[in-house]
């Protein structure tokens, strides 16, 4: 198409478009600080939520074996369904609206906290559980004084990738009109291809997804000191 | 002010309306058209993707090298957002079209290539190694005639998740208008929920219902390629 190959000639050549543009940063300061507030308010909102559900139900799946099949191929199939599927097939019901987005997300990281604390529960040796018991451990009191804190950095582990996902899957959100950045870098793409606000925004998706993951590395060290004294030995 | 039950319905109503349209399967931008350009350009990404990843896991693998680097690579991908390298590719020196979409599909196939054949070398056992070098066999045989083999399982695990994993996200591609069963959806948004609910809907439905069945039949393909003593 004649008309692309101009386009393509003007993109390339033309010193107005530069990849990045200190001055696009400050002149968009609020639109950028707009984006930023949707992508970590629906990351964390997405994150917490599929916690609530994921973990109780990592335990659901750990304490009835019969059942961890069924929930792990449940959210196994869910993970196949295509993001941009999920939110086309709930927009018409859940309409344009940061919802959309939130359940879409949600059903995502679901998959990986509950294999997460699937893995790390299913880690803690038989010995220390029957230890335990032995010591007139209940049900209870076992799960939360041992089966947790010994499986908790592969929760944390689990929860870290979930987080790194969902800030990256944010950008998908575009179509239902709340895509923090990810409505930037495309509103910058389809506004003749402008790069400082796709390059701006992505770097921007990055270095949260980033932050998010110190953040959770350094509260995980903050809880479990015991992790941090095995790291450094 | 409909009640909700009627919108719902009528939604669905709209999208069974659509799905039965013989124009919109049968047009040059209808589904039979997109579903072909779909996975063309997912089978090329992975092709792509097979031909980087593959020999150097395997080579990492087969020296015991660079593990750690693996694994940041595949935390990194993660981070950025498919959009923004199907947004960034055309912009480069690549250029528009269909070259740009496969590239910036292959770069997110290729950690769990790359992470499974490397994980698959590495699996295999040690005193079987060792019992295939004192046989007198060099590197290069122990690699090809006894590691290899032993990795398939590996190998066609990664490639499950790496060709299923394309497929979802060449969805996206839509969004830069390139092709593929994502236009359909799109196209949807465009028209407004009102008009382009149903369409949006039966996108949704048909872009899930693809990637299910390629799951399924990579499942089937991968179960075949895993000796019977190694399954699980």
């Amino acid at each position: 198409m004649p008309s692309k190959v101009l386009f393509v000639a003007a993109v390339g050549s033309d010193p107005r478009n530069p990849w990045f543009s200190w001055s696009y940063v400050r002149q968009n300061s609020d639109t950028l600080l707009a984006a930023l507030r949707e992508h970590v308010l629906l990351t964390v909102v997405a994150v917490l939520v599929a916690s609530l559900i994921a973990i109780p139900l990592a335990l659901v799946a750990y304490r009835l074996e019969w059942l961890s099949g069924t929930i792990l191929a449940l959210c196994g199939a869910l993970y196949t369904v295509p993001s941009l599927a999920l939110f086309a097939m709930l927009a018409p019901f859940t309409g344009l609206k940061p919802v959309t987005v939130l359940i879409g997300l949600v059903l995502y990281a679901l998959l990986t906290i509950l294999r997460g604390g699937l893995t790390g529960l299913r880690q803690v040796p038989p010995e220390v559980r029957e230890a335990a018991r032995g010591m007139g451990y209940g049900k209870l009191r076992l799960l939360w004084r041992i089966e947790l804190p010994l499986a908790m950095p592969s929760i944390v582990t689990g929860l870290r990738i979930a987080t790194v996902t969902t800030v990256a899957l944010v950008t998908v959100g575009y179509v239902a009109g709340h895509g923090g950045f990810g409505t930037l870098i495309i509103s910058g793409f389809n506004n003749n291809f402008y790069r400082p606000q796709i390059m701006t925004a992505t770097l921007a998706c990055v270095g949260l997804a980033l932050v998010f993951d110190g953040l959770l590395l350094l509260a995980a060290r903050a809880t479990m000191p015991w992790q941090r004294r095995k790291g450094s030995s | 002010m409909a009640a909700p039950e009627g919108i719902l319905m009528s939604v669905i109503d709209d999208a069974v309306t659509w799905l039965n349209d013989p124009l919109n399967w049968t047009a040059p931008d209808g589904v039979i058209a997109r579903t072909i350009e779909h996975l063309w350009i997912s089978a090329a990404a992975v092709a792509i993707a097979c031909a980087v990843a593959w020999p150097i896991g395997i080579w990492l693998g087969h020296t015991g090298r660079g593990g750690g680097t693996v694994v940041t690579l595949a935390n990194l991908t993660r981070a950025v957002p498919t959009v923004a390298l199907l947004t960034i590719f055309p912009l480069t020196i690549i250029g528009f079209g269909a070259r740009a979409i496969v590239l910036a599909l292959a770069v997110f196939a290729i950690p769990p290539l790359l992470a499974n054949a490397y994980l698959g070398l590495r699996e295999v056992d040690p005193d079987v190694r060792d019992a295939a070098r004192g046989m007198g066999l060099s590197g290069r045989q122990v690699l090809t005639s006894v590691e290899l083999p032993l990795a398939v399982p590996y190998l066609a695990s990664g490639f499950r998740t790496a060709a299923v994993q394309v497929l979802a996200t060449a969805t996206l591609a839509a969004f830069v208008n390139g092709g593929g069963l994502g236009m359909i959806i799109s196209r949807g948004f465009g028209l407004g929920l009102v008009s382009g609910g149903g369409q949006v809907l039966a996108g949704g439905v048909i872009v899930t219902l693809l990637c299910l069945i390629a799951e399924g039949l990579l499942a089937i393909a991968e179960k075949r390629l895993t000796p019977r003593a190694l399954r699980r």
